[in-house]
């Protein structure tokens, strides 16, 4: 019945493999950064599978070098370096993802509604001011230390912060996109509310909020780090690159490679995550893409 | 044509406030729409002719219900839409669309011509999804593209097809009035006789009352019964087509006339003899507003507002001095080939 | 026939443009976007370039100003001769000496084609200094004596205005005086009204034909206005798909419309010929993409008059009349079949 028809409705873009493989030929940077993501993704997921454990603490062998049981060595409590980083791919990857999906969901949200109506616009835009005026990380830290040490608190304190920053974005987006003519051409075929913001607002806002939504993941995976190098994220057993680099600081003249491990998957992961995200912003573009063949 | 007007504009305005240009200064006010009267019999082509900053699309927007006018009062058929709750509203503009100047970013770039079009008959629950197909495809078929069409994005589509797609969209629901603002001013050249022949035949076979928005003379003269030159907001001429083109009543419509350059002899090395600029729109001359470009101005076009007024049979004009204008209109200055 | 402006002076080109072709490539593949594209400018003389978007006729100004985007444009034949200087594959240096000093150009839109911190007054001065080397003092006198030329009214207190204090009319004299101020040889005008107001427009397109008369410079006229082109040039030059289909002085071509491409155009006018609220012709189908090489004539597949000989490689533009080629087979039915409408009759 109608429902079907309004589903009918809904902006969509068919996928076709040739498509891909054409873009992959076109666009080799950008493919290559989608490999090294997936790269990353298949290790956070298959861990257990490629590394023993990142726990157990073998004080006899503490700070050696790569050996058989340990290819990148051991900290200064024995623990298999190599099993850390793996294991610490989860958390900065859960970490990142859950950020940018968070900060995606309720910066759009809130973003459009501020958008769209005027009042309400203005009063979450006053609180949205008064929020990005205290400084991000000083936010964090101060949300991290109150409540318990583990991932969940390290994602509520990093994707807080972040949220005055979306919808300050999502809400510019959409009064330019109230301005086209086909919003005000739905207007008067009879558009409005949901409908208008379901099919005509949010699908053409999505793409500069994708784009920052591939920011925020990577400022939250540093964002991560740097909290737990303060002693305030996760929880000390739980691997982490930046709990890593924390450890590894008092040992960086004798055995420099134990901070050099976690911090280049750190750099790698989030220039990747950083590329994708330019790229995004011209892929996401309908009128950039590919023309129809005659 | 019916004695009783469709959509009727009693004394219209529309002011935006502008805000403060600098920190402590005066606030701005920019008059759009100024004092507008207008009757639009049903089936009447109304041509709304002008420069830019004049307010005509200020007022299709006004006539579209999408911004209310400052004061004043519109009535389709005797009814005020401003009296309408939303939901009556909503239902009210089944009766009056419109079609856009840009063919592209008047379509929402990810929507398929075949879900834009149906779109309004998806509002109003016009029937199941097949039902709402199978009218799309007849739509389709009456604005002249084929399924082929339907299922591409604007991007993939040429200026005229995506024009097609918009004049699909505003017949769907079958209105009694459309406001076509500059439908064709974006498009080719040789695709603008195209869109243009559709509007005009659509309109016959549907008895649609229309208004019909352009800057180009050449294009209102083609299509309209009646013409209404605008001018910083207010209208200056009124009139039926032939009579305006062939004997301007209001020195700006004359200058119009003189300075649109047209594929004829004539036109050849004219020089257009056009003085001074399009005044601010912020700050409009006192009295008469085209007294500071007119050769006829003299000290009551600045003291005195000239009223819209008859000056002879269905022609009006708001100029102090129309009929001396008339009487010395040299026909040799303006092409009378559509008199 | 009708005599020759008497500001032409037929004997000397100044610019010669010939057999350019030129291909863009991207993502989607190879456009052809000029094809074997040839003419010359004389001395003194109003040229207009018709067309629609696509047609080629802003490409061409871009090849000759050497403006063409570095990556995936490429010129694959011809020649563009400024006098006895070849253009096309100088130097960007060159370049930068012949844009500005011998050859001036205007656009649409002159908004985005001032720097909109710099005062005018400023931008202008800046362009003698550069190309003439001239000191700040008479780079400021010229600059004035460019805005008075161009009818700018209160020339002196304008020099400190910045282009947002100014109307589009005004802003597009300032481009032209910016144009002129190393008095070029030649003018490019790329749709310089399109973005205008009638009136206003009215304006531009005097102070260009009377600044040709004065400065004796020649003018390359870009529009898709065929009443514009009417009222201001000498000679046109119809474009489609990249290619010259019909070329001839303005009276000449209106008079003898002899490519189906033309006289569709002509036809489609609404208000020049056909009676109020009369169906007009159409041009059927939309301006191709030019995404295949079109052995043939490019405007077979919407013309009325085409058969399948339209199809066939192009022939050489036939010679209609002394100065009037048009590139279409059946130039002489074309003329037959629109002689008597309104239009070609005002003109002959």
């Amino acid at each position: 019945m109608p429902d079907n028809s309004i589903a009918d409705l809904r902006p969509r873009q068919g996928f076709q493999p040739s498509r891909l493989i054409g873009w992959v030929g076109r666009e080799p940077m950008t493919a290559s950064c989608v490999a090294v993501l997936l790269f990353f993704v298949l290790v956070a997921i298959f861990a257990p599978l490629i590394a023993g454990d990142p726990i157990a603490l073998n004080p006899a062998e503490r700070l050696t070098s790569s050996s058989e049981s340990a290819i990148w060595g051991r900290d200064h409590l024995g623990r298999d370096v190599f099993a850390r980083a793996v294991y610490g791919t989860r958390t900065s990857m859960l970490v990142g993802f859950s950020v940018a999906g968070l900060t995606t969901l309720f910066g759009v949200a809130i973003g459009i509604y501020a958008g769209m109506s005027r009042i309400g616009g203005a009063v979450i835009m006053r609180l949205n001011d008064a929020m990005m005026a205290i400084p991000a990380i000083l936010l964090a830290i101060a949300l991290a230390s109150l409540m318990n040490a583990g991932v969940v608190t390290v994602i509520i304190a990093i994707t807080l912060p972040e949220i005055p920053r979306m919808v300050r974005l999502v809400r510019s987006v959409v009064l330019g996109v109230r301005e086209q003519p086909y919003v005000a051409a739905a207007t008067s075929i009879g558009t409005s509310g949901l409908a208008m913001v379901w099919r005509h607002i949010l699908p053409n806002t999505l793409g500069p909020v994708l784009v920052q939504a591939t920011y925020a993941c990577a400022s939250a995976i540093i964002a991560s780090a740097v909290l737990s190098f303060l002693g305030v994220g996760t929880s000390p057993e739980v691997p982490s690159w930046g709990g890593m680099m924390a450890d590894a600081r008092s040992y960086f003249r004798i055995h420099p490679e134990l901070m050099a491990y976690p911090g280049a998957l750190l750099s790698m992961l989030v220039l990747v995550v950083n590329i994708l995200g330019d790229r995004l912003s011209d892929a996401l573009d309908p009128r950039k893409t590919r023309r129809g063949s005659l | 044509m019916s004695s009783k007007p469709y959509l009727s504009l009693d004394k219209i305005s529309k002011t935006y406030a502008l805000g403060r240009e600098k920190f402590g200064g005066p606030e701005r006010f920019l008059q759009a729409v100024d004092q507008i009267s207008l009757d639009v019999p049903r089936g009447e082509t109304l041509g709304l002719v002008g420069e830019s900053g004049c307010g005509k699309s200020s007022l299709a927007r006004l006539i579209m219900q999408l911004e209310r006018p400052s004061s004043g009062a519109i009535a389709f058929d005797g009814v005020d839409p401003a009296g309408l709750n939303a939901t009556e509203l909503k239902a009210a503009r089944q009766r009056f669309q419109m079609i856009f100047q840009d063919p592209y970013a008047s379509l929402n770039p990810r929507m398929r011509a075949r879900a834009i079009i149906a779109e309004a008959l998806v509002n109003f629950r016009k029937g199941n999804a097949e039902e709402i197909n199978r009218r799309v495809e007849e739509l389709a078929i009456q604005v002249g593209l084929s399924s082929f069409h339907l299922d591409r994005f604007p991007h993939e589509l040429s200026g005229g097809q995506c024009q097609r797609i918009g004049i699909a969209r505003a017949i769907a629901l079958s209105p009694d009035l459309i406001v076509a603002d500059e439908p064709v001013s974006a498009l080719d050249v040789s695709i603008q006789a195209q869109i243009l022949n559709l509007i005009v035949r659509l309109q016959e076979e549907m008895g649609l009352t229309l208004v019909f928005i352009s800057h180009d003379l050449s294009v209102v003269s083609h299509v309209a019964d009646r013409v209404a030159v605008m001018y910083l907001g207010r209208i200056v001429e009124l009139g039926k087509t032939a009579d305006l083109f062939g004997r301007p009543a209001h020195p700006y419509t004359r200058t119009l006339l003189t300075a649109v350059p047209r594929p004829m002899p004539s036109s050849r090395g004219k020089r257009s003899r056009i003085s001074g600029e399009l005044p601010s729109p912020l700050n409009p001359p006192s009295g008469c507003h085209f007294r500071t470009r007119c050769s006829f101005a003299d000290a009551r076009c600045a003291a005195e507002v000239p009223v819209l007024r008859v000056i002879g049979g269905a022609q009006q004009a708001a100029c102090h001095h129309a009929e001396d204008i008339q009487a010395t209109l040299n026909q040799d200055e303006i092409e009378t080939d559509n008199a | 026939m009708t005599a020759v402006s008497p500001h032409i002076d037929t004997g000397q080109n100044v610019l010669t443009v010939s057999n350019l072709s030129l291909e863009f490539s991207n993502s989607a593949g190879v456009v052809r976007a000029l094809d074997d594209v040839s003419f010359a400018v004389r001395k003194g003389e109003i040229l207009s370039l018709v067309g629609e978007s696509g047609c080629g006729k802003s490409v061409t100004a871009m090849s000759i100003m050497g403006l063409l985007p570095r990556h995936g444009a490429r010129i694959v034949s011809g020649s563009v001769r400024l006098g006895e200087q070849e253009l096309l594959g100088a130097s960007e240096r060159t370049m930068r000496r012949v844009r500005g000093d011998r050859i001036g150009m205007i656009f649409q839109d002159p908004m985005t084609s001032l720097n909109p911190v710099h005062t005018i007054g400023m931008q202008i001065a800046e362009v003698v200094r550069q190309h003439r080397g001239l000191s700040g003092a008479a780079a400021r006198a010229r600059a004035l004596e460019m805005l008075e030329l161009v009818r700018i009214p209160d020339a002196r207190n304008r020099l400190g205005a910045y282009p947002h204090e100014l109307s589009g009319g005004m802003r597009q004299r300032v481009m032209i005086a910016m144009a002129l101020a190393c008095d070029p040889e030649l003018l490019i005008a790329d749709e310089p009204t399109t973005a205008l107001d009638v009136t206003v427009q009215a304006q531009v397109l005097d102070l260009i034909a009377d600044l040709r008369q004065n400065l004796g410079m020649s003018v390359i006229f870009i529009t898709h206005d065929l009443g514009v082109v009417s009222s201001t040039a000498d000679r046109m030059m119809v474009m489609y798909a990249g290619r010259i289909v019909e070329e001839a002085p303005v009276e000449k071509l209106f008079a003898r419309p002899s490519h189906g491409y033309t006289a569709g155009l002509l036809q489609s006018l609404p208000g020049t010929q056909t009676r109020h609220r009369d169906v007009l012709a159409e041009i059927p189908g939309s301006v191709p993409r030019l995404d295949k090489v079109v052995e043939g004539c490019a405007y077979a597949p919407r013309c009325s008059f085409a058969t399948g000989a339209c199809l066939d490689p192009l022939p050489p533009p036939r010679r209609i009349e002394p100065e009037h080629s048009a590139r279409c087979i059946h130039s002489e039915t074309v003329f037959e079949t629109i002689r008597n409408t309104d239009i070609v009759r005002a003109w002959a």
